[in-house]
């Protein structure tokens, strides 16, 4: 459909919607039925994932939770550099290796970031999908101009996924990064005793982050899910945490063993198998099978209310 | 849609097009029939079903019964064909306020499948410039007075060419300066060919802009037609008080006048103090001639009167009196 090309050079002039008529009127004459693919030029589909992540990560707001992740890691290094030593066993696990190795701090800021900071900006991230747009009224301009409902939700996702990536990265970075500024960095003992240099140490602490990436995608969805339910943005971030919060309660209670495996919280600590020589991959393996399966369900209720939804915000 | 064609179909057409909020009726059964290329004003007191009748239109929300076709297709079903030949401004502009206007229009054009990203800097720099925001483009939209936001949501309605513009409202909280380039505006993007369909509760704005117009009441469309049909409606009439209401229904059928028809009138009423009768004025018979022709003929006037209709007569007859929200 070269008409539309020219109808869309057209629109950079003054004279455009002369050229409108011309190329509506001679491409309908080409190809009366057009497709929904007609006129898309390749590569266009990508503009509003391009957009949506630009859009994120140009809030201030984002890079508050970033800053704020990152702050953990530091805030910890510095802690244990201020005081004299860490007597082992206490405070959290990994806590007294740090000044031995400074690549430790990143594995120990993570393990600390999973049950609440994480989820907390993850929630954040994901409540405000849909909700968010509806509440400042930009949704009902996006479904307009058209982006398609199924479009916008996997551009959203899309883009709570990208920020799942980034979330853990920044945490494990940043605490390499203060490690290796405040602590000694040498090979690292694994939990199975092997040694490994500081470089593939890297490489696991980094695996690690991936692992919580895939981690919090299940709870991505459920956030997307439940931020199509509401036009309140705070409504829906404040339910994906409390969601976070009471998977985790029951996955504390010994009565209700039969339902941990369900739970999309039940691996979130399992990646200490990442940092074993060989490195067993079971616990990735169901880890990243539950998440998927969380994908489907929250998915599909997404798309089941999103697709019928009366945008009246 | 063929460009032979276009002149004699709608733009916008709806079958008996209800919504149901609850146990409320919002809009209810609704034909409104939009010729291409004209200014259709849509009327209506706040509160009675347009901004819901839009949102049918342009596939936001689900009709509860009836059909909606948008230039000749069926909405939502082909809403990917429909909506990029679609500028719209919907109950009031709407952006992101930690970006600036012009990254606000980048966003919601890269939205459109359909639009080009080589072209995009270029269409977003004219969009802002029709609508004078060239130099607040990059000011972000958290500083925006309601008229500059307004400003930008017309902008963002001009993004591509277009074939339909829909604007609900779109003077609002714009200055008297800003409502005339608003007026202004839609008036070239009509002279280019493109049907405008405007939704006000100002009649006067109607009157000045559109070429066609109908008015909502409680959910229904209560009239619609060209601006001269709907004026027509509601013409100068005389009124007249008299005891002699049969006298006086002779004289006016010698003179060639007919009781008006429709809405509010067409009727004699009887009282114990005698009877008020009215007609529509003929261009051809003075005032003074009707009341000499009803002396000769015996007629006791007891008053006399020639009201002019208007469009606001008419809207007013229609829709009610008052601030009554009709419910």
């Amino acid at each position: 459909m070269p008409n539309r090309d020219v109808a869309k050079e057209g629109a950079a002039g003054k004279a455009a919607p002369v050229e409108v008529r011309e190329a509506a009127g001679s491409s309908a004459a080409e190809s009366p039925a057009t497709g929904p693919i007609d006129g898309m030029q390749p590569g266009n589909g990508w503009s509003l994932l391009a957009s949506e992540l630009s859009v994120l990560f140009r809030r201030r707001r984002t890079w508050a939770m970033l800053l704020a992740l990152a702050a953990v890691p530091v805030l910890m290094a510095v802690a244990v550099r201020a005081s004299s030593s860490v007597p082992p066993g206490r405070g959290p696990a990994f806590l007294d290796r740090i000044t031995q190795n400074g690549l430790f701090v990143g594995v120990t800021a993570l393990l600390v970031c999973v049950p609440l900071f994480l989820p907390l900006t993850v929630g954040v991230v994901a409540g405000d999908t849909i909700a968010g747009e509806a509440g400042l009224g930009t949704l009902r301009y996006l479904l307009v101009a058209p982006a398609g409902r199924v479009r916008l939700l996997l551009v959203k996702y899309a883009g709570a996924a990208v920020f799942c990536i980034v979330g853990p990265l920044v945490v494990a970075l940043a605490g390499a990064g203060i490690g290796s500024a405040l602590f000694p960095v040498g090979p690292v003992t694994l939990l199975s005793g092997d040694v490994i240099a500081p470089g593939e140490a890297l490489v696991r602490l980094v695996l690690v982050a991936a692992y919580l990436t895939v981690s919090l995608l299940g709870l991505s969805a459920v956030g997307m899910f439940l931020s199509t339910l509401t036009d309140v943005p705070v409504g829906a971030m404040a339910a994906t945490i409390v969601a976070s919060v009471v998977s985790q309660v029951l996955g504390e209670l010994p009565q209700l063993e039969w339902l941990h495996p369900w739970l999309f919280t039940h691996y979130w600590f399992g990646f200490a198998d990442l940092l074993r020589q060989p490195v067993a991959w079971d616990s990735f393996g169901s880890n990243a099978l539950l998440q998927a399966g969380y994908i489907a369900v929250f998915g599909a209720l997404a798309y089941g209310r999103f697709v019928t939804k009366d945008i009246l915000s | 849609m063929t460009a032979a064609g276009r002149g004699a179909e709608l733009a916008i057409e709806t079958h008996g097009l209800s919504k149901r909020f609850g146990h409320q009726l919002a809009v209810d059964g609704v034909n409104l029939s939009v010729p291409s290329g004209s200014v259709f004003g849509f009327l209506g007191p706040n509160g009675s079903g347009k901004t819901t009748t839009i949102r049918m239109m342009l596939g936001l929300a689900g009709a509860t019964a009836g059909s909606v076709s948008v230039l000749g297709l069926e909405m939502p079903d082909r809403f990917h064909e429909v909506l990029p030949r679609v500028g719209a401004l919907v109950e009031g502009p709407a952006f992101y306020p930690f970006l600036s206007g012009e990254a606000n229009l980048r966003r919601l054009d890269a939205a459109d499948p359909h639009a080009s990203s080589s072209t995009r800097r270029a269409r977003v720099g004219t969009a802002l410039e029709r609508v004078g925001l060239t130099h607040a483009a990059g000011k972000k939209v958290r500083a925006y007075s309601l008229g500059m936001k307004q400003r930008l949501g017309i902008a963002n309605a001009l993004l591509s060419p277009r074939e339909l513009l829909v604007l609900d409202e779109p003077t609002n909280g714009l200055d008297p300066q800003g409502t005339r380039e608003v007026r202004s505006l839609v008036r070239s993007l009509a002279a280019d060919g493109a049907t405008v369909f405007v939704s006000s509760h100002l009649l006067a704005e109607v009157e000045q802009i559109c070429t066609h117009a109908a008015v909502m009441s409680a959910g229904r469309l209560v009239a619609q037609g060209t601006l001269a049909e709907l004026r027509d409606a509601g013409k100068a009439r005389i009124r007249l008080v008299t005891p002699d209401a049969g006298l006086a229904e002779g004289v006016f059928a010698r003179l060639g006048m007919t009781p008006a028809g429709g809405l509010n009138n067409g009727t004699l009423v009887y009282s114990a103090s005698g009877g008020e009768t009215n007609g529509p004025v003929r261009d051809d018979v003075a005032p003074e001639a009707v009341v000499a022709a009803m002396v000769a003929a015996g007629v006791r006037v007891r008053g006399f009167a020639v009201e002019q209709g208007s469009l606001e007569d008419r809207f007013v007859a229609l829709t009610g009196e008052g601030f009554d929200i009709a419910q």
